[in-house]
């Protein structure tokens, strides 16, 4: 008779339970609770979770209120006392700044690649919006690599702007704009790109915002022959790169993004033009 | 080795079709698909109204499989012309429009409509909940598929016809014959199976917001197995094996069991689009191992 070798079944149990012994478990998902939620403005909150989810600055999670729906976010903060900024907008954002200490959210993630900062020695950082949350773990990345940093930031008014003191802090030089004016200088981020460009020998321009303002900010690199790097905003639904409804061109946003350089962004006729909504409906931006 | 394969009147350069439902929202995205090495694509199902779908969480991947609960999201057979229209500008694989209804009678609507715009084939997606029968499958009722088949065949001339079985029917292989006799031209089967639940145990609800989905992926892909296998002891006509093919040992597989051609889904997430070249190099692989100069002597011999 053969006897059976214990081993075997041992790694046959290995084989099932490769996530906290629990089979068939949904894959990087993280149940987590906010261990701090922090107002930074009327409009803008940051909350903190209690597990460190390693992300590159640029990838991006999804962000589960159970019941209720899941969106995309991108990380604020990143390690130990990792976060997401939010901008209230709607029914989601409404329902997550209901949340308080305690409650329990899930993520899924994190997607995507992120930015690649090596050799930015020069690196011009343009945000619009919300778009300053995820560029801030960018800057702190670049400050480690010790490259100069150059900020340019735009929001609507004084009540939208964030991460100012911390964008002081890593950056050699820092701009503001606001549409109205009742912050920094009236007008929009790019103003301050072609100066940038002019008097600081930038190498690589990155950016996160509306994607008009990421399209010029594209415009300007290819006209200066700079690389850029520029994180898109599609409708995501899976965030896994099967259901399509993130498409831009024959790019998914979810997993060939949603941070995209120069040689991609050239070949994408619908940038800046077109996106699709919950439907697969295109309609223009 | 030549992974040429007809179905249905098609002429495919490999036998793998993306199946309905995965990445095939768009032209471009169709292109890269064949860019890859697909041999046809599908377009996601198209149904009668324009619907956004089910709230998210929608597509969650486990750890073998994916489950899903999309809820038919879609655009709208009155506004999907433009798409197609590209389709064919840019596509050289043949391409087949996935199509849905609420009701019986959508799908004589709807395939009136897409017939007119000269696709490949035509899919008919029977695995959705019938909203004038309690909804309940369409597909889990042989009378009523042979009708929506017959029905469709009228208005669509000689656009073969593909019906999609679900696994969920307990008689899949006499649903396939009432098809057939209906006059479908192929069988793609299967659609996703269960539906199954996740639930997060921390917050104690169902992952999914709709709660339920289909499951897909590895973990389906012996019912797959079987349901190919029990419709090709019953039918003539040509079988699309779908369900948990992410390899070429697993295409093969299919092929054995009886399918012409072989959907492919999940494997997407698994492997990208490139999981069509993958698949195509691991079946010659295989065949060449096995000395196969092609896919004709493959098909069903597991059976006998």
């Amino acid at each position: 008779m053969v006897k059976e070798k214990k081993s075997n079944e041992k790694d046959f149990g290995k084989e099932l339970n490769p996530q906290a012994g629990y089979s068939n478990s949904i894959k990087d998902f993280h149940s987590v609770k906010l261990t701090k939620i922090i107002e930074e403005n009327p409009n803008i909150k940051t909350f903190y979770f209690d597990k460190q989810i390693d992300a590159k600055p640029g990838q991006f999670i999804m962000l589960w209120l159970p019941g209720v729906n899941e969106k995309p976010f991108a990380f604020s903060n990143l390690g130990k006392n990792c976060s997401i900024t939010v901008q209230k907008r709607g029914p989601f954002t409404e329902e997550l700044f209901k949340s308080r200490k305690g409650t329990i959210l899930g993520i899924r993630g994190p997607f995507g690649k992120g930015f690649e900062t090596k050799g930015a020695k020069n690196a011009a950082i343009i945000a619009g919006g919300c778009g300053i949350a995820p560029l801030k773990p960018l800057a702190e990345e670049l400050k480690k690599n010790k490259s100069k940093i150059y900020v340019s930031l735009g929001v609507r008014n004084k009540e939208y702007l964030f991460f100012k003191k911390e964008f002081k802090k890593l950056s050699n030089e820092l701009k503001i704009f606001s549409e109205d004016g009742s912050v920094g200088k009236k007008g929009y981020p790019t103003e301050a790109l072609e100066e940038f460009i002019k008097s600081k020998r930038i190498d690589c321009v990155f950016a996160c915002g509306p994607e008009i303002l990421l399209k010029k900010v594209f415009d300007i690199c290819e006209k200066r022959k700079i690389n850029c790097q520029l994180s898109l905003e599609r409708y995501v639904k899976c965030a896994i790169g099967i259901c399509g409804q993130c498409a831009i061109d024959d790019q998914l946003v979810c997993r060939d993004g949603p941070i995209f350089s120069n040689e991609k962004l050239r070949r994408l006729k619908e940038l800046g033009k077109f996106s699709r909504n919950a439907e697969g409906k295109k309609s223009c931006l | 080795m030549s992974l040429q394969t007809n179905i249905a009147g098609l002429k495919l350069k490999s036998p793998l079709i993306l199946a309905s439902g995965v990445v095939g929202i768009s032209a471009p995205l169709l292109k890269r698909c064949e860019e890859n090495g697909a041999g046809a694509v599908t377009l996601k199902s198209i149904g009668p109204n324009p619907r956004a779908g089910h709230k998210n969480p929608t597509v969650l991947a486990l750890q073998y499989g994916i489950i899903n609960a999309v809820g038919l999201s879609n655009v709208g057979y009155k506004n999907i012309d433009s798409e197609i229209e590209e389709i064919k500008k840019i596509l050289k694989i043949p391409f087949i429009v996935s199509i849905f209804g609420e009701k019986i009678k959508d799908y004589k609507t709807i395939a009136a409509h897409i017939a007119a715009l000269k696709p490949n084939a035509i899919e008919l997606n029977v695995s959705c909940p019938n909203v004038e029968k309690f909804g309940s499958a369409f597909g889990l009722d042989a009378e009523l598929c042979s009708k929506i088949v017959s029905d469709v065949k009228n208005v669509s001339g000689s656009i073969p016809i593909i019906p999609k079985l679900t696994p969920q029917a307990n008689n899949i292989a006499d649903i396939a014959k009432a098809c057939e006799d209906a006059g479908a031209d192929a069988i793609c089967a299967i659609n996703t199976a269960g539906p199954g639940m996740v639930i997060d145990i921390e917050t104690a609800k169902p992952m999914l917001t709709f709660k339920k989905g289909g499951l897909s992926g590895p973990m389906i892909k012996p019912i797959a197995i079987r349901c190919v296998y029990d419709i090709y002891e019953k039918v003539r006509i040509p079988i699309i094996g779908t369900g948990g093919i992410v390899s070429g040992k697993d295409a093969i597989e299919i092929m054995q069991a009886g399918a012409s051609c072989v959907g492919i889904g999940s494997a997407v997430y698994y492997n990208g689009f490139e999981a069509f070249g993958k698949i195509n190099k691991e079946m010659q692989a295989w065949m060449k191992e096995h000395n196969y100069k092609n896919l004709d002597k493959l098909r069903g011999i597991a059976h006998g």
